[in-house]
């Protein structure tokens, strides 16, 4: 990739890590680069090492590499924690007047810049502008005008007044200045600006933003990471759009508050990780049976039981795809991108309000929680469509009475999708409930009238197939004897990596599918190929499964469980060592 | 809203297969005359039930309803009130459902204060499956998972609701038809979240709280000199339960509910005028 670089800040979880990255980020988008971050981080708030890392170019960018340029160590921790990254002509940048870090010795062919952070802090105003003394040095080592952070601690700490920004901005200064004049480094970078204008955002967010769009009003959920932040990003924003948000005291909660909202007719959401949805499967199979339309959102991240709460992985295709008892029509999307989020956000409610289903809304942990830049284009609020499915007005209700003028709230239609009264229509007033029930939802425990209400519920399924585009997406050489499938965020490293693979004379066709339920018949496209290999981040290969269960063929698997993201360039060579591996097609690595 | 209806508009056409005796026949009866008389009708009206004998309610009434999974009722009648604050909401429960299971919900929905009726038909048993000890059973209580008697002491619900803040908190005889429909109406009028724990005897698997032995042991507060904005009073009062009080142990006349203090008044189901073009200004905060 032209003009590509790797760039990282690094320290102890409580440092302000997070927040610097995102200005630098957010910085680097103001002049018109694209940007896409990742993080490394620990879940206790304080103490134990995080890195916020951001890879630019002028190119679009979806993927990270194995490779970093410039790194801000605020520890010596950091430059361990990255030395596989670090290479010749790295630029490292610390405070060697930090006792810490008194003893750092950098690497061989590394280029070691000491700046002192905290003392040019306090010049500029206190201490706690370190991070953005740092941020000028390594604006002056990247190459790239001073000016654009301007705008990035605008945004950040414009609410905190003039003067804390003019004492940020200084202290920007300082950093660049004693770069430029106090060291001999010499340009190594030079980052190019360009004048189109983007929008930074991470999944949680274009999540959070794309159920507003589509007319959510209410949303339970509680604290998880990494779901929470659809719930911060929620809240104070839903409210202007007429809605509300509810802190839940524990996920059985969140899904039942969601569906008495849902119930009540508006269109309802929570969101949750893992152990959440542990929780939720037994509402889950209630909102089903009662025919409600919900959203659940779900943010993986490693299990199981508590697992690695702050780490990336795609363990609960198979929770999601079978959790709770009985047999629960269902469901599950799970975009791959966080573009994607958006789009797959608005359909899932019209999807659940066209069909009366629960929707499973899964994003991984490396969509939810990292930044990357798009065009505001790409967030059309004009092309949003709701769809609110068969929604009965007070004219339609007579249409749907029985012969004793009660509402048929579960009348087993042709395409199985039952008229929907909400309360307050007159005349129509009806109960449902998890037992089995008749069409006007009361309970029933007779063969045919279970038979009926199973099959009905099941044919909604049916529908969506005939009605809906559960599509994939195509990337690569379609005439390629390997095929590669993958789902969520891999999608990313796994198109960098096909032009990787491509320059070593390996040609790829990848499918990259964001349906998992109901999900596109990929069968002539695995019978077509030599070798198909399914990547995914989690230790059996459960969409691996899927594929063969739908294909009766035998597939590879290239899995990692790590909690690390799959990076391009580690793909590629997965790839390429599979196609050549004479290893017998189920076995796990790694 | 009609001010013509009748209690048996809330009446369905299903016929209760509570045990004959049932303190839930009475108990399900003044749920429905208080919302009548409340100006309420079906059409506007929104119940949900747990599980248990408590939870076939949602069947025998006829009106919006949820008959949901165990001890989450609370929680989906918060959802509906939020959703919609025009409907009248109504979530029935027994001891188990409500203060074994659920009870964590019981405690929050309490805090909360949602502008919702919570109705607990409290039996002191486990009736649908046949007969064990409830968390409001006496200790000592024989069943068929204690033989030898419970070895722990009841809860005390009102103990409960007032510690979390409670705004409303009564208790009723489901016998006593007047009082316990007039308590209920209370709840239903009262500006938050109105509890009305109900004596609903069992007259199957518990021999012990029975119809003979509330009419015995009951004491109304009306017939007192208590005063149920006196919150010491009342927390005097909760803190007996060797007496088996009905009426008004407390209320508080200043509360607010959740919706008040959050601003909450529109019927969510409808989707915002122009939604997604108004969402437009959301991308634009990502510059």
């Amino acid at each position: 990739m032209e003009d590509d670089l790797n760039w990282a800040i690094g320290g102890e979880a409580g440092d302000g890590i997070d927040s610097t990255g995102k200005i630098f980020a957010r910085a680097l988008s103001r002049a018109g680069r694209h940007v896409f971050t990742s993080k490394d981080f620990a879940s206790r708030i304080r103490g134990g090492y995080t890195a916020y890392k951001v890879r630019t170019s002028v190119d679009r960018v979806e993927s990270v590499v194995d490779r970093l340029d410039v790194l801000i160590a605020l520890t010596e921790r950091t430059i361990d924690e990255n030395l596989d990254e670090l290479q010749e002509g790295s630029v490292v940048i610390y405070d060697g007047e930090q006792t810490t870090m008194a003893d750092v010795e950098v690497p061989e062919g590394m280029i070691g810049l000491e700046v002192p952070l905290n003392s040019l802090a306090e010049e500029a105003g206190g201490a706690i502008m370190r991070n953005v003394v740092a941020l000028g040095a390594a604006s002056e080592v990247a190459g790239f005008p001073v000016e654009y952070l301007d705008e990035a601690l605008v945004k950040r700490f414009g609410e905190k007044g003039e003067a804390i920004v003019a004492n940020n901005r200084e202290a920007a200064r300082l950093g660049r200045d004693f770069v430029r004049k106090e060291t001999d480094y010499s340009d190594e970078f030079s980052l190019e600006t360009t004048d189109e204008d983007y929008v930074l955002l991470n999944g949680d967010e274009a999540i959070g933003m794309a159920a507003i769009a589509a007319g959510c009003r209410f949303y339970a959920g509680y604290p998880i990471t990494p779901a929470t932040d659809i719930m911060e990003y929620l809240t104070g924003r839903i409210e202007e759009f007429g809605g509300a948000v509810v802190q839940a005291e524990d996920e059985l909660s969140a899904i039942n508050m969601a569906l008495g909202a849902a119930r009540a007719g508006a269109r309802a959401m929570t969101g949750t990780s893992g152990p959440g949805i542990d929780l939720m499967s037994e509402t889950f199979g209630l909102v089903a049976t009662s025919e409600t339309p919900l959203v659940i959102a779900n943010v993986m991240r490693s299990g199981p039981s508590t697992g690695m709460p702050t780490k990336q992985e795609q363990g609960d295709l198979n929770a999601m795809l079978y959790g709770g008892h009985g047999e629960i029509p269902r469901f599950v999307l799970a975009p791959t991108t966080i573009g994607e989020c958006f789009d797959r956000t608005v359909e899932a409610f019209n999807l659940a309000e066209k069909y009366q289903i629960p929707v499973y809304l899964t994003a991984d942990l490396a969509l939810a929680v990292t930044e990357q830049t798009y065009s505001p284009e790409r967030f059309d609020m004009e092309s949003v469509e709701i769809d609110r499915g068969k929604v009965v007005d007070p004219d339609g209700v007579e249409e749907w009475l029985d012969e004793k003028g009660r509402f048929r709230a579960h009348a087993a239609t042709e395409d199985g999708v039952s008229p929907r009264a909400l309360p307050g229509t007159p005349d129509a007033a009806h109960m449902t409930t998890g037992l089995e029930h008749d069409e006007l939802g009361r309970r029933t425990e007779e063969e045919d009238v279970r038979v009926e209400q199973v099959q009905k519920r099941q044919r909604k399924v049916e529908t969506a197939r005939e009605r809906e585009d559960f599509d994939h997406r195509e990337f690569g050489d379609p005439d390629a004897d390997t095929l590669v499938i993958s789902w969520g965020s891999n999608e990313g490293a796994m198109r960098e990596a096909l032009g990787m693979l491509e320059d070593r004379g390996i040609d790829v066709r990848f499918l990259s599918v964001p349906y998992i339920y109901p999900r596109p018949d990929l069968t002539d496209e695995v019978e077509s190929a030599e070798d198909v290999i399914v990547v995914e981040c989690n230790a059996t290969g459960q969409f691996a499964d899927l594929i063969e269960h739908d294909t009766l063929s035998r597939v590879q698997r290239v899995t990692k469980y790590t909690g690390v993201r799959f990076k391009a360039d580690e793909l590629a060579n997965e790839i390429e060592a599979a196609i050549a591996d004479e290893r017998a097609p189920q076995e796990v690595k790694r | 809203m009609s001010s013509d209806t009748h209690f048996t508009d809330f009446k369905s056409d299903k016929q209760p297969t509570w045990c004959p005796g049932c303190g839930d026949f009475g108990t399900m009866n003044g749920m429905m005359k208080a919302l009548a008389e409340t100006g309420n009708d079906p059409d506007n009206t929104f119940v949900v039930a747990g599980i248990g004998c408590s939870g076939k309610i949602g069947t025998y009434m006829h009106s919006y309803a949820l008959h949901g999974v165990h001890g989450r009722a609370l929680p989906v009648g918060t959802g509906v009130k939020l959703a919609n604050p025009n409907l009248e909401v109504m979530v029935a429960g027994g001891d188990g459902d409500g203060y074994s299971i659920g009870v964590g919900h019981f405690i929050h929905a309490v805090r909360r204060n949602i502008d919702i009726t919570y109705v607990v038909m409290d039996n002191r048993i486990y009736g649908l499956t046949k007969g064990q000890a409830s968390p409001t059973s006496r200790q000592g209580f024989e069943t068929a998972t204690s033989p030898d008697g419970t070895v722990e002491p009841p809860v005390n619900p009102q103990a409960l609701a007032l510690a979390a803040g409670g705004t409303f908190i009564a208790q009723s005889f489901s016998s006593d038809s007047q009082r316990h429909t007039e308590l209920v109406k209370q709840a239903v009028e009262h500006d938050g979240f109105g509890f009305v724990n109900v004596f609903s005897p069992c007259v199957t698997f518990n021999d012990v709280d029975t119809y003979d032995y509330f009419r015995d042991a009951i004491v109304d507060l009306d017939e007192t000199d208590h005063d149920p904005g006196n919150y010491q009073a009342a927390r005097d009062k909760i803190m007996d339960p060797s007496t088996e009080h009905i009426g008004i142990l407390y209320q508080n006349e200043d509360s607010v509910p959740y919706s008040d203090r959050e601003g909450i008044d529109e019927n969510m189901a409808d989707i915002p005028e122009g939604a997604p073009e108004r969402a437009d200004r959301l991308v634009r905060e990502f510059y």
